[in-house]
């Protein structure tokens, strides 16, 4: 390595079995600071999994990750749960706690976890949840908000936590087709403020014009990384072009 | 006709007493339930195999035996062994407690499953340690969907608790009977001793759908 920078996050040959099959084959890659990076791949590639061995969700078999330059000992109890409060991560199906309104979704953890008092927790919510435009919604509960306000509550409560790096699992897959781009606002305002992060997406657009790097997955290997410019565009000839095309295709026929 | 009402009317401060001593141990029996059957259940579903496999045993052993055969056991046998010198009343509190946690259990553990696995997730992924977050995150939902079986559970304990009698409890049932084999007036004092029971039913019943309807999640219908 010629650069001097230490990478905020490094991932490296992290291996999963599940169900007697290799879901993830010595996956490795690092994250720079503010850096976006993209990970693309046909579904059941393994993303998901890679996203939840990194901050332990799922354990992995093998492998080492490493959060500026110090590596997480997973089974320490008191450093995994340090290590998580640093990593955001939004999940496909938003998983908010249905039993709590927008405000108490985005507090709960500044409570329980970074043990701030009620009305300091409830400030800093309220400022997360205007951030991603829905001071006016605090008192709703996840049953009475659409997707896209539910991925946006979901992002504010990672936010809550001043994570380092954020893990995005195809935060627009469950959306109706109308909503995601008030979510792919958010995340866009994110990138553009310096945020880190690795985001699963199916949306090529928008990681042609804001992903630092593509990581092609498939099979639980990253077969092909490099800048979405040489990764896809139109005569590139990798196979990461060629799944985008498809995924245009698909998309041409949906109008 | 006058004589019956008369005799019930006599008897009815002391059936009342009775219905607070029913009352206690039902609502002791409850308490000790939904103590002891929340923490089964929670090991139930998230602890290691040896718990799970003691539940597994003490569920199936509280479900095998008759409530009758129980009360005598602890009563007259296990208590004693155990050098515990309890009153009849705090002995039905305990048999009945210990045997509705077994049931109990079971209700809040079926909540529990019933919930999206991914809430869990997304707790652990805020660096929640587990027990937080089963406890901000998973049984306020949990409790939540279990208080229907709750409230069948606590009409079952409420008619359960008449078998406390036998071990000489001066709860309704002992009352009506002692009463009725004085004044040989059978027939209307079981009678009112089944209204008390009905009445006692009825407003648990009630305050518990009055619980449920004051906890429900907004938007939600599950
Ligand atoms: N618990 C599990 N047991 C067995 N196989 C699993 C399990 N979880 C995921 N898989 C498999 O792992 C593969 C990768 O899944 P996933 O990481 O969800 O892929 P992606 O997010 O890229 O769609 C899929 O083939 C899936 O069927
Ligand atoms: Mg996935």
């Amino acid at each position: 390595m010629t650069e001097s920078k230490e990478p905020i996050l490094r991932v490296e040959n992290i291996c999963k079995i599940l169900g007697g099959k290799k879901i993830l084959d010595s996956v490795s890659f690092s994250l720079q600071r503010g850096e976006l990076k993209v990970l693309i791949g046909p579904s059941g590639a393994g993303k998901s999994t890679l996203l939840q061995c990194i901050n332990f969700l799922i354990p992995p078999d093998k492998g080492q990750v490493w959060l500026e330059g110090t590596e997480i000992r997973s089974r320490r109890k008191r450093d995994l749960y340090a290590f998580r409060q640093q990593v955001g991560m939004i999940f496909q199906d938003f998983n908010l706690f249905d039993h709590l309104n927008a405000l108490e979704n985005v507090a709960i953890a500044l409570r329980k976890v970074k043990k701030m008092n009620r009305q300091a927790a409830r400030d800093r919510a309220v400022a997360e949840l205007d951030r991603v435009g829905l001071g006016d919604k605090l008192g709703l509960f996840p049953a009475e908000l659409s997707g896209g306000q539910k991925q946006r509550v979901s992002i504010a409560r990672a936010l809550a936590m001043d994570p380092k790096i954020m893990l995005l699992d195809e935060p627009t897959s469950a959306l109706d087709p109308e909503l995601i781009g008030e979510v792919l606002s958010v995340i866009r305002d994110l990138a553009r403020g310096g945020m880190t992060m690795i985001l699963a997406t199916h949306q090529i657009g928008f990681t042609r014009t804001l992903a630092d790097e593509v990581l092609f997955m498939e099979n639980g290997i990253i077969i092909e990384r490099g800048l979405p410019a040489e990764l896809l565009s139109p005569n590139a000839g990798t196979r990461s072009r060629d799944f985008c095309s498809r995924l245009d295709e698909l998309y041409a026929e949906d109008e | 006709m006058l004589n019956t009402f008369s005799v019930i009317l006599e008897a009815l401060p002391y059936l009342l007493k009775g219905a607070v001593v029913t009352s206690g141990i039902v609502i002791g029996a409850m308490g000790i339930g939904l103590v002891l059957g929340v923490h089964m259940a929670v090991g139930q579903v998230y602890g290691n195999r040896a718990f799970r496999w003691l539940v597994n045993l003490y569920v199936w052993f509280f479900r095998g035996v008759p409530v009758l055969v129980l009360l005598f056991l602890f009563y007259f046998g296990l208590f004693t062994l155990a050098g515990l010198n309890l009153s009849a009343f705090a002995a039905s509190i305990l048999v009945l407690g210990m045997t509705t946690a077994a049931y109990q259990s079971q209700i809040f553990r079926g909540a529990i499953l019933s919930l999206p696995r991914g809430q869990l997730q997304a707790a652990r992924a805020l660096g929640m340690s587990d027990t937080k977050a089963i406890i901000s995150i998973i049984l306020p939902q949990a409790l939540r969907f279990s208080i229907p079986g709750w409230s069948n559970e606590y009409s079952i304990i409420l008619k359960d608790s008449a078998l406390a009698f036998v071990l000489g409890t001066s709860e309704i049932m002992a009352r009506s009977h002692f009463v009725a084999s004085r004044t040989y007036q059978e027939l209307p004092l079981y009678i009112t001793a089944g209204c008390l029971y009905f009445i006692l039913t009825w407003l648990g019943v009630r305050a518990l759908l009055k619980l449920e309807a004051k906890v429900r999640i907004p938007g939600y219908s599950h």
